[in-house]
């Protein structure tokens, strides 16, 4: 068997290699996802008071904290036995829509646009932000904008723009929103609107462009898992948890997000340290299934809004039962998800309830179990922790979005490297496919792994008798 | 009341102070910056942390500005590059001994031992951190001892012991291996002296002991065992 490596892959966030795998007569026979980096978070949260989880587990990302801290602030709510008031809620979904916007600008526009818009085969050197702003300065700057408006609704909430582990706190949050503040993230509100329609837009008039890659990359059936409300409608921060099924059936609903464990598996192999959770009805590692954008629209009957409704709907008509399969088009999803997540900001800003200042409810009161589950910008995130009677963590678990989609990706790079791995050589535009389809995933590899690492890709090729044939590095 | 009948010079400037004053003291009333970490007015004197060291003119050693009375013709330098490399040593070994993390700290925008490290350009210890794991005493139902985090500056100790009047704290072992112990090293929830005051609390440079579920920023009260001081001599 011949393999070839990716190492280190680039433009992601996080520290990653491929391998792939050739038969003996030069046809890829399988592809893995390689997650290098290893940090422990769980061990070494170990002895530390349970309230400061938010501020210690958020420090897993930089990019998503907020709903580090807003699945890690849900499980210490119910160490501390208690209720947050309506206002403190309402004030943590309002942040938690702030870190999608921005989140999902910075995959779309600076991680992934300079593949869609310069070309998967374009100058390397140039195919980054940079090369962007320099070819298409109006829509670069719409990205930096956005990320800016999602990044400013973070910080006008608590202060500051990353880590808000001071604000988010068990029992709800530290401060109320100010009438002046609130009338500061509406007036941004128009504009933010528009860019997003104007891009969803553009994105729809190249779409035909990509049919190639919405064919090849990561287009399979799998399961799809998420949270969605009483309702049925999409959800970011509460409700239930949701199983759809690869013919569009729902196979699972209601599901108490608390009791994870007893419909998702965590599995481990000796070549990543990133985990291998399934959807344990169906088993390992049959039970593949995704999350994130995409597999939040399958699973949803409507998002709930009227401008991301209309947009679900004609998204809807890429995928047979409601259902969309291909991976490529976890960009249409972000789209139509920074669209709802704007709408709902301005719902939320519109109404005066937005100003309650009843925000924090307290308590010393110790339970020996919390678990906090959210819809981060990349999928389901699950913080569990178990304390002592003075509620010191003795054991922690993480389910980070990231992860789940881990057998999903080791099938999209397989199916990528099949179409595009021709014999023992590599270029740098297969190389780039390769990337680009785990770039569609947006993973955050700091997060999966509660990882420290840089973020650059390598590909390593392996002959059918385990001899590197080929290796090409980007970085 | 005494005059203020002694002449000294420091940094160059001359000043009169009381012959009871100290010379940080006799600079804090001129407003000349001393740095100070265990040092706290109210409290009784002890130099330990030796951040306010000074040199004095004629005597080769440094000497802390805390406990070391004035006297006439005495000439003080506060800031020199030797005492700000001696300094910025000190704040450095104190990150270094135990494992403080600014970051996910309760005390984070409000710790002496951060404004201190901020103000000398500590920006990384030249020593390697020792990484010891300390027990956190969070038996106690509104406080937490949390010794990875102490800096054994003994406040808390002399304000229970001098103003509240009780000693529940004191240091047991040595060096490195000190650590603060409540009562005969019981758990705080087991103490049979402590009032729960809370004057620990208020008083702590770092983020060591702290009323549970609340920054520090909003319970300190660095200024309460001089506010005491004060009324009890009314």
């Amino acid at each position: 068997m011949k393999e070839v490596v990716i190492d280190p892959v680039t433009r992601i966030e996080g520290h990653a290699k491929v391998t792939i795998f050739l038969d003996e007569d030069d046809t890829v026979k399988e592809a893995r996802f390689h997650v290098t980096d290893f940090r422990g978070f769980e061990k070494f949260c170990e002895g530390r008071p349970y309230y400061e989880m938010p501020s210690l587990t958020a420090r897993t990302c930089g990019i998503c904290p907020v709903s580090h801290l807003l699945a890690s602030a849900k499980a210490c709510d119910q160490i501390a036995s208690v209720e947050v008031p309506e206002g403190g809620e309402r004030l943590r979904r309002l942040m938690h829509f702030g870190q999608i916007i921005q989140s999902h600008a910075l995959n779309f526009f600076y991680l992934s646009s300079p593949d869609l818009l310069l070309g998967m085969d374009s100058e390397p050197s140039k195919r980054n932000i940079f090369g962007l702003i320099k070819e298409h300065p109006e829509f670069a700057r719409r990205g930096i904008m956005l990320r800016k408006f999602g990044q400013q609704i973070i910080e006008r909430l608590s202060g500051k723009r990353i880590h808000s582990g001071e604000w988010i706190v068990p029992g709800g949050v530290r401060t109320p929103l100010t009438k002046e503040k609130c009338e500061m993230i509406l007036n941004e509100t128009p504009e933010a609107l528009k860019m997003i329609q104007k891009t969803l837009d553009e994105f729809k008039n190249r779409i035909d462009k990509f049919r190639e890659e919405i064919e090849n990359f990561g287009n399979f059936p799998t399961y799809y898992l998420g949270l969605v409300s009483k309702d049925g409608l999409l959800e970011h921060y509460d409700g239930f948890i949701r199983v759809v099924g690869p013919k569009g059936e729902i196979v699972a609903d209601k599901l108490d997000p608390k009791k994870y464990f007893e419909y998702i598996g965590e599995a481990v192999e000796p070549w990543s340290y990133m985990k291998f959770p399934y959807y344990k009805p169906v088993g390992y590692p049959m039970g593949v299934y995704r999350v994130g954008p995409l597999a939040r629209l399958n699973i949803v009957t409507k998002c709930g809004t009227p401008y991301a409704d209309k947009e679900l709907r004609e998204y809807k008509k890429f995928g047979e039962n409601g259902v969309v399969e291909s991976t490529f088009l976890y960009h249409y999803a972000r789209l139509i998800e920074i669209l709802y997540s704007i709408e709902k900001v301005k719902e939320m800003l519109e109404d005066q309830k937005v100003l309650d200042e009843n925000v924090q409810a307290k308590s010393y009161t110790c339970r020996s179990e919390g678990i906090g589950v959210a819809e981060a910008p990349r999928g389901t995130l699950i913080h569990h922790y178990k304390v002592d009677r003075d509620g010191k963590i003795t054991w922690a678990n993480m389910i980070i979005a990231t992860e789940n989609n881990n057998l999903a990706y080791n099938m999209a790079i397989t199916q990528v490297a099949k179409k595009y791995v021709r014999g023992k050589r590599l270029t740098e535009g297969i190389l780039n496919r390769v990337e680009a389809v785990i770039r569609a995933f947006d993973p955050c590899l700091s997060c999966a792994t509660h990882a420290w690492g840089e973020m650059p890709l390598t590909i390593h090729l392996y002959d059918h008798r385990g001899r590197e044939v080929d290796r090409l590095i980007q970085d | 009341m005494s005059e203020r009948t002694v002449k000294l010079v420091i940094d160059g400037r001359e000043v009169f102070a009381k012959p009871t004053d100290t010379i940080l003291k006799a600079a804090k009333d001129n407003g000349i910056y001393i740095p100070t970490l265990c040092y706290l007015e109210g409290l009784t004197a002890y130099g330990g942390c030796r951040l306010c060291v000074v040199e004095v003119k004629g005597n080769p050693k440094l000497m802390t500005s805390c406990t070391t009375p004035v006297s006439n013709n005495m000439e003080v330098i506060t800031n020199s590059p030797r005492l700000n490399k001696y300094r910025k040593q000190i704040i450095e070994l104190l990150l270094a001994e135990r494992t403080h993390t600014c970051s996910v700290c309760v005390a984070n925008g409000s710790c002496e031992l951060q404004e201190l490290a901020t103000r000398f350009g500590v920006d990384h210890t030249s020593v390697s951190r020792n990484w010891k794991r300390f027990e956190i005493d969070m038996t106690h139902e509104r406080f937490v001892l949390d010794h990875n985090r102490c800096i054994l500056c003994t406040r808390c100790i002399r304000v229970c012991d001098e103003i509240e009047g009780v000693h529940v704290l004191d240091v047991k072992r040595r060096g490195k291996d000190s650590s603060i112990v409540i009562d005969l090293d019981e758990p705080w929830a087991a103490s049979y002296s402590c009032t729960s005051c809370g004057k620990c609390s208020a008083v702590c440079p770092v983020g060591a002991i702290y009323v549970k579920l609340k920054p520090l920023s909003e319970t300190k009260k660095k200024e309460l065992p001089e506010f005491v001081v004060e009324r009890r001599r009314r």
